[in-house]
Parts: structure tokens; C-alpha cells; sequence
């Protein structure tokens, strides 16, 4: 074969004396690296879910659904649950909001959660059986996370519930409009297929006797005990509690409240009484409060939602006295420092009942005497790191111990307890948690991420709302939860956009192929920096280099 | 526009590529076996937008053409940068000639390969703005006007750079250079002087003529291959941000040509037979300082004195935002 029958190479082979032979890393004073950085979302989520983990599953479709939800059960076993009560801290952090709006993370958490429930899927089978016995006392959603958590480190675990049904504040205090029972009891289920012993109606009054049957207790009975407040009252006055209205409903004998309902306090409890006093009947369902707006404790959607369902609010006014039809309200005014104060300006409502809603205590009956356990502020103190009580192995977790009073956090505290309690029962230290560096929307290039506003899930109509106790909010279909989850702009992980790869001008980064990523040939790269300044989510740094 | 519009997948089309995408979605670049036809170990400048608009137009154009593409190079940083003997970065077939000559020279090649019968084989000319606007003009527009069988590619850096930076017939008014210092009362380029060479391709009335920019990979894909899909004169002329001549970051070539497209500063356009055909509209529109400040070739724009020559700039951008509609809404 003579050179000119060789075949022609389409110019797609180098030459023997190529520019590969030129090294220009040489010429970089800065170096690209790639960085996993963590999210705001699963830093602000108290129940420590890796959430952009499991959106990147969900973009999958599909085929990620599955995956995606066994990594949130990692963290958190109720997700269908959580994915329509939790205030959902994750979106308020969400880099996507200066975009253009948050991710619906807790849409999408509620889509997974009723797929798992409608298509059977299992917890994770429980760890190689340690021999060791824990007691949890109660089953709320602290109670409930600690047992799973000890359950999959391979304890046997008993929680002891001294209501009927488990669930605590998820089943008393919830209205079912929020999170009807079925989706309840159906994940309380799966926990209990796991081999977390649940015993309903026995109430643990004796800390030493339980001591003695178990290796370890871990109390989180909850704050399920109603606050007072001294209000002048006339004999035929209705005062009750909020909680006992709720619990009331929830077993299912509501009370007879009136035609006009007042609502005292301004948190979410104050805002379940009032939802379900118009459920009830109630025409006229009015919440005093004697803050602002601005200062409610209550969630806004939760105020929004009431205020949809034509509950009135009372600002800046605190109850002076009940009637038997009637209550009298004084207006306040805040000072400087935006504390209310009385104006001694007094107004009469009508009101057959008020509702009490003012806060909660923890429920310590069981701590009486039990002086070597730290009760301070109402609450049971704990070792931060260890979450140890006073008492060597009594650990305490949720509401009864300090921190935010929510069903995320007391998931979050739970698990802690459990790996806290195994750390223990194994005579270690429970390291403390990591220090990671977030991924700030200033990292972030969003020039990227297309134009895409959130699903919005449907709600039912106000005039359909009041009349029962049907469940307010729509979930997401298939199609719309993939869509929501891949609004998910991966804030410091790289996500495999190619943008490194197709924009390096200096042909110096190699993709290694899908969930490879990719690799940088620093004998070639000269460190310009587009990499990084192009990267969508933030996930290159440039470093000074070192000679 | 030509441009692809795929399903929102996180991100949407503005980027190179993404996992989700179809086989069908993604862009040349994306792939892990691209043609690399520019390689490593070319001596660009830290950041230089043109050797990457080069691999970018080649690797689409190497793909189109099924691997059978030769190049002919106009005198220029793309050429010095890329062959330093022995060495070439080049993978397709490429001849460097003289300055002035590349057009002719690709006009040379299509005949021959014409004249064998290898239709099939396509060609592909480029040069800077130097080669391009100023000494290779008379072979472009002669190319032009046969309507030889070439695409022609200027890579627009706006100066001659890599002989230190001298303005050029592209080099925008007010910029300073070597030869326009910014000094007197209208320091930098002169105003009222330079050409538009899309303009001037335009005029010619060839099958297609498009602008792009490094900024937006799908669009400067889909116009080389919308360009391979046709026969006859062809020209693309692609914005490349240097780094070195306009004092800028090595980190911004891509945002400077995005706040260029964003601002009306650089309208991206498709023409056909002399007919303005498409327009990319601005997604977001940016004040023109977004694209000037960061470039210290403007620095005297915004110290005292620079107001008229900055305003200007305003003026220009508006011009092109009316001129071609880039905000769209008019019918």
C-alpha cells in the first residue's frame, strides 16, 4: 500500500508533534478543585434529612423514588407525615427563593411519603441484634425516632404511651385536617414492623423500676400540658383548653363550644382551635392575641389559612374577663422595646367559649423526687453533646427537653438520643457533630437555572374547609413532584451539567462518565477560572497554588 | 432562532450539558468523546474566549461534516498560539498561509476538492478580527461575492493582541489600546470610525450570516450546524472576550459576553440571503456598565470625563435593542 491509498484519518488523529507534549500547568498561579459543600436546606432541617440527596433521587423519576425515600427514612421515618406538617425550615433556607421561588421540598417529601405507604415499602431491616434493652416513655414524634433509631442499631426497644394510641401531639393535638389518622397510623405501622415494641395505656410512673427492666431509658413524653393563665371568670364561664378540644376531636367526642368561639394565644395551637372550633360550628371564631403579626409565633401559612376559613384576629389585646356570653378584652400597646402593655381601654366580645391557647408545659410527673435530674425552665435539662439526663443512662429528647418545640425537631433530637444511647450502651463518646461549610447563594451562578416557578399544590375551597374535617392540602402528582424536585439548583454539589467541562478553553477537564463526574488535568489547566465562575451551584474553588 | 430548546431538567438549555438529558439533547461539547479538535496544550492566554469558541465551532462542524473538515487559519493569535513548531493543537487538517490570504486560501481548497469530486470533504476558514476585518477584507468579500463553497469564521477580540494589543477597524469606540491611549479629550478608539463586518457580510447577500458568543454554547452549536447544513459563502462571526487586550478577569470571558448579549451592547442575529431572519432576545436585561466596568480597557469611562463616551455606549445598546428587537414585542 503506497502513502497515497492510505486511508484517509479525517484529521481526527494528532500529528507525531502535538501540543500534548507542552505542559501549561506550569503557568497556574490558582487551582480549580471540586467541593461538596452542604446545603442550606439540610442545614436548617432539625430532623437532619439530606434533602438535596434525595431531590437528586426524585429527578430521577421513576426509577429514584424508591432511592429517594430510603434516604429520607434514613433520617426520618415519617415522611408522608412530616411531608404535610413540618413548617419546613429547608424551604425558608432554600437558595431558590432569590431565584425565583423556593423548592416545594415538603411537597415533594409527602409525595414520596404516600407513594412508600401506597406501594408497601419497608423500613430498613433493624442491625445485628445487640442483646440490649431500651425503654423510650412515650410515643410522639421524639419517642417515635429515638425507637426507630435504636431499632436499626440492632436494641430492642420499648415505648411505653400513656394515652390509647400512639402518635402523641401528631395524633391529639394535630387536627386531622392537617394529617388524617390513616397516614398517621400507617407509618407508626411500618416502625412497628422494625420490632419497636409499642405498648398504648401504660403510663410509666416509676423512673427506677423502669431503670432496673431496662438498660437504658430515653424520656420524651412530650409538653402536652396546658399553660394557665389566672383570668376573672364568672361561674357559668366556658374556659377550657385548647389541647383538650383538640385531644377531644382527635378520640373522637367533640365538645359543644357555641355559635362564637374565642381563641387566647397566637401559636399554632391557637390556630388548630380556631380552624376546628368553625369546623365544629362555630360562626364566629375570633383568636385574641396581645402581640402583633409581625411577632406571632404561629406559622404565616397556618395564620393564612385560618384568616381563609374566616377566623378574625384580635391584635394587641389580652383577655380581662369571661363571661357567661362575653368576654372583655383590654387593647395594648408595645413600647420600645416591643414588649405589649395595657392601655386600660377595655372592650366587650361576645364569646359562649374561650378556647386557651397560651402554651404548654411538659408533662415531669414521672421526675417527681428525682432530684439528681435537672428540671430548669420547665423543661429537663441534658448534657448537649450526650443528651444525658442527671441520671447515668436516662436520656431525655423533644419537647419535655430544651430546644424548638416542633414535630422536625424532635425527630432530629430523637435520633441523636438513639445514637447517643448506643454510644453509651457501648461505652463511647458520641462525637460531636461535624463543622461544614455551607453553600451560599453567593456561590451560586443562576444564570443556569431556567426560569421555573414552583408546583403549587391544590388546596380545597375555604366554604368546603369549615364544614369538615377534610384534609386541606392536595399532594403532588408523579409529574410534578420530578418537576418540583429538579428545581433543585444542587447548591454545592455538583450535579453533572458539563458546564466545567464544555467551557474550559484550555481542553483541561475530563468527564468520567454518569455519577463520575469529572477530573481535572492540571498539566494542563493554566487555573483561569471560568470553571468555577460558570459552575451553577458553587462547587469549585479556586485555591492558591503551592511550588 | 435555531437554537434547541430542551425540557427543563434543572437546569434548561443555557447549559453545556446535564445528566437528565436525552442522547438526542445533548450538545456536542457535553460528550466525553468530543472531537477536542483545538487539544490541550495550545498557549492561549489564561481564559482566552477564542480557543474555546474555536473548539467549540470545530468540534460542531467536525460532527456535521462526518470527521471530513479542512481549515485554513488567517494570520493571528489563533494561529501563533495554536503552532508553535513543531508542535500543532490542531487535530482536523489545517494550513496556516499568510495574513491576508485565508478566504482565498479556503476558496483554493473547495475548488480543488470540487474539481475531484469530494463534495462531501467541507471547508471552513477563520480568522481574528485583524485578518478578517482589516487585511483579509478584500479576500472575504471576494470569497463572498463567488459564493465560494467555504464557512468563514471571524473570532472578534476587538484588537490586534497578541502583538501587544493595537486597535483594529473592530476595536469599539472609547477602548483604549496601544496605538488609542486614553488620554485627550476623547481618549480610546475613535468614535465614528471601524466597521461591522456582519454588516458587511450581510450586504454581500450570501446564504447565511450569524453572530454568537461563548456564551451561549447552544446557539453558536445549532448556527455552525445550521451553517454546514448549506452549501455556497457562509459567515459566523463569534464575540470572544480577551482577557489580556481588554483588561479583564481570566474568570469573566463568559460573563463579559453574556453582559454584552444582556445589555444590547452585541446583538445575536441570524440573516439569510441578506435577510435579517432571527433575533436572540435578551433574557435578562443588564445596564451596559455590567459589561464595561469590569474591563479596565474602559476604566477612563468611569472616572471624570468619561460621562459622554459611557453615555454613548447607552445610546449604542438602545440603538441595537430598537434596531433588531431584542427585547421582543414589537410586531
Amino acid at each position: 500500500m503506497t502513502a497515497h491509498d492510505a486511508p484517509a484519518t479525517h484529521g481526527l488523529s494528532t500529528g507525531p508533534a502535538t501540543s500534548l507534549a507542552y505542559h501549561t500547568g506550569t503557568w497556574r498561579t490558582e487551582r480549580p478543585v471540586y467541593v461538596d459543600l452542604a446545603p442550606p436546606c439540610a442545614l436548617a432541617c432539625p430532623s437532619g434529612e439530606d434533602i438535596r440527596g434525595w431531590l437528586g433521587s426524585t429527578q430521577e423519576g421513576e426509577a429514584g423514588f424508591e432511592t429517594a425515600w430510603r434516604r429520607i427514612v434514613a433520617a426520618n421515618p415519617l415522611p408522608a407525615v412530616m411531608g404535610r406538617i413540618c413548617y419546613h425550615p429547608c424551604q425558608h433556607a432554600c437558595n431558590r427563593a432569590k431565584v425565583d421561588e423556593e423548592v416545594g421540598i415538603n411537597a415533594v417529601e409527602r409525595f414520596l411519603g404516600d407513594t412508600a405507604l401506597e406501594r408497601g415499602w419497608d423500613l430498613p431491616k433493624p442491625g445485628a441484634p445487640t442483646g440490649r434493652r431500651v425503654l423510650v416513655v412515650g410515643s410522639g414524634p421524639a419517642g417515635l425516632s429515638t425507637a426507630y433509631h435504636l431499632r436499626l442499631l440492632g436494641h430492642d426497644v420499648v415505648v411505653r404511651e400513656a394515652a390509647a394510641e400512639p402518635g402523641g401531639m401528631m395524633r391529639y393535638g394535630i387536627p386531622a385536617y392537617r394529617l388524617p389518622r390513616e397516614v398517621l397510623a400507617a407509618e407508626i405501622a411500618r416502625i412497628e414492623r422494625t420490632g419497636v415494641v409499642i405498648e398504648c395505656g401504660t403510663r410509666v410512673t416509676d423512673l427506677g423500676a423502669a431503670q432496673a427492666e431496662f438498660d437504658s431509658v430515653v424520656l420524651t413524653v412530650g409538653a402536652g400540658v396546658a399553660h394557665h393563665v389566672d383570668i376573672p371568670a364568672g361561674a357559668a364561664s366556658k374556659i377550657v383548653d385548647a389541647i383538650d378540644v383538640l385531644r377531644d376531636v382527635a378520640e373522637g367526642h367533640p365538645p359543644l363550644l357555641g355559635r362564637r368561639v374565642a381563641v387566647y394565644g397566637g401559636g399554632n395551637t391557637a390556630m388548630d382551635a380556631a380552624r376546628t372550633a368553625r369546623r365544629l360550628g362555630a360562626q364566629e371564631a375570633v383568636v385574641v392575641y396581645r402581640r402583633t403579626r409581625e411577632q406571632m409565633p404561629a406559622h404565616p401559612t397556618e395564620l393564612e389559612d385560618a384568616i381563609g376559613e374566616g377566623v378574625r384576629v384580635q391584635w394587641l389585646s389580652t383577655i380581662s374577663g369571661v363571661d357567661t356570653h362575653t368576654i372583655t378584652i383590654e387593647k395594648m400597646e408595645l413600647d420600645g422595646d416591643g414588649r405589649p402593655h395595657g392601655t386600660g381601654e377595655f372592650e366587650e366580645l361576645d364569646a359562649d367559649a374561650v378556647l386557651l391557647a397560651v402554651g404548654q408545659d411538659a408533662d415531669l410527673s414521672l421526675l417527681e423526687g428525682q432530684h439528681d435530674i435537672t428540671v430548669s425552665d420547665g423543661v429537663v435539662q441534658v448534657d448537649d453533646n450526650s443528651m444525658m439526663t442527671g441520671r447515668e443512662g436516662v436520656f431525655a429528647a423533644g419537647d419535655v427537653s430544651p430546644g424548638s418545640r416542633t414535630a422536625t425537631y424532635a425527630i432530629g433530637r430523637g435520633a441523636r438520643a438513639a445514637r447517643a444511647v448506643d454510644a453509651y450502651l457501648n461505652a463511647r463518646v458520641l462525637p460531636a457533630e461535624p463543622v461544614v461549610r455551607e453553600a451560599t447563594a453567593d456561590r451560586l451562578n443562576s444564570w443556569y437555572y431556567s426560569d421555573a416557578p414552583q408546583q403549587h399544590r391544590a388546596e380545597l375551597e375555604a366554604a368546603r374547609r369549615v364544614t369538615g374535617f377534610e384534609e386541606v392540602l392536595a399532594g403532588l402528582d408523579a409529574e410534578h413532584a420530578v418537576f418540583e424536585a429538579r428545581r433543585c439548583m444542587s447548591c454545592g454539589s455538583c450535579f453533572e451539567c458539563d458546564n466545567c467541562f464544555g467551557m474550559c478553553p484550555d481542553d483541561a477537564i475530563r468527564k468520567l462518565g454518569p455519577g463520575m463526574r469529572y477530573e481535572i488535568d492540571y498539566d494542563y489547566c493554566k487555573g483561569c477560572g471560568i470553571c468555577a465562575a460558570e459552575c451553577p451551584c458553587g462547587a469549585i474553588d479556586m485555591i492558591p497554588e503551592v511550588r | 432562532m435555531s437554537t434547541v430548546h430542551i425540557p427543563f431538567l434543572q437546569t434548561g438549555t443555557l447549559a453545556v450539558g446535564g445528566r437528565l438529558l436525552r442522547e438526542d439533547d445533548r450538545s456536542v461539547q457535553s460528550h466525553a468523546d468530543r472531537p477536542s479538535s483545538l487539544t490541550r496544550g495550545h498557549r492561549a492566554c489564561q481564559g482566552c474566549a477564542e480557543a474555546l469558541a474555536a473548539r467549540w465551532v470545530m468540534d460542531t462542524a467536525v460532527d456535521a461534516a462526518d470527521g471530513k473538515l479542512i481549515v485554513a487559519n488567517a494570520t493571528g493569535c489563533l494561529e501563533v498560539f495554536s503552532t508553535l513548531y513543531p508542535e500543532s493543537a490542531w487535530k482536523p487538517p489545517w494550513i496556516h498561509s499568510v495574513f491576508a490570504n485565508a478566504a482565498a486560501v479556503a476558496t483554493g481548497i473547495a475548488s480543488s476538492l470540487h474539481a475531484q469530486g469530494k463534495d462531501d470533504v467541507r471547508v471552513l476558514a477563520q480568522g481574528g478580527d485583524g485578518g478578517t476585518v482589516d487585511i483579509g477584507l478584500a479576500a472575504v468579500s471576494g470569497m463572498f461575492e463567488r459564493n465560494d463553497d467555504v464557512l468563514y469564521v471571524c473570532y472578534d477580540n476587538q484588537g490586534y493582541m497578541n502583538t501587544g494589543v493595537q486597535r483594529s477597524s473592530a476595536t469599539p469606540a472609547s477602548a483604549r489600546t496601544a496605538t488609542t491611549p486614553a488620554v485627550g479629550h476623547q481618549p480610546g478608539a475613535p468614535v465614528g470610525q471601524g466597521k461591522s463586518m456582519p454588516k458587511i457580510a450581510m450586504a454581500h447577500e450570501i446564504p447565511y450570516v450569524a453572530t454568537a458568543t461563548v456564551a451561549d454554547l447552544r446557539d453558536l452549536e445549532s448556527k455552525v450546524r445550521t451553517a454546514m447544513s448549506i452549501h455556497g459563502a457562509r459567515y459566523l462571526h463569534v464575540l470572544v472576550p480577551c482577557p489580556l487586550g481588554w483588561g479583564a478577569s481570566s474568570a469573566e470571558s463568559i460573563a463579559l459576553s453574556r453582559a454584552a448579549v444582556q445589555s444590547g451592547i452585541f446583538a445575536v442575529i441570524e440573516a439569510r440571503a441578506g435577510e435579517l431572519t432571527e433575533v436572540q432576545r435578551i433574557r435578562e436585561l443588564a445596564p451596559v456598565e455590567d459589561y464595561l466596568r469590569p474591563q479596565q480597557r474602559f476604566a477612563h469611562l468611569f472616572k471624570p470625563g468619561g460621562e459622554d463616551a459611557l453615555d454613548r455606549w447607552r445610546q449604542l445598546a438602545q440603538a441595537n435593542i430598537r434596531r433588531y428587537d431584542l427585547l421582543g414585542g414589537t410586531p
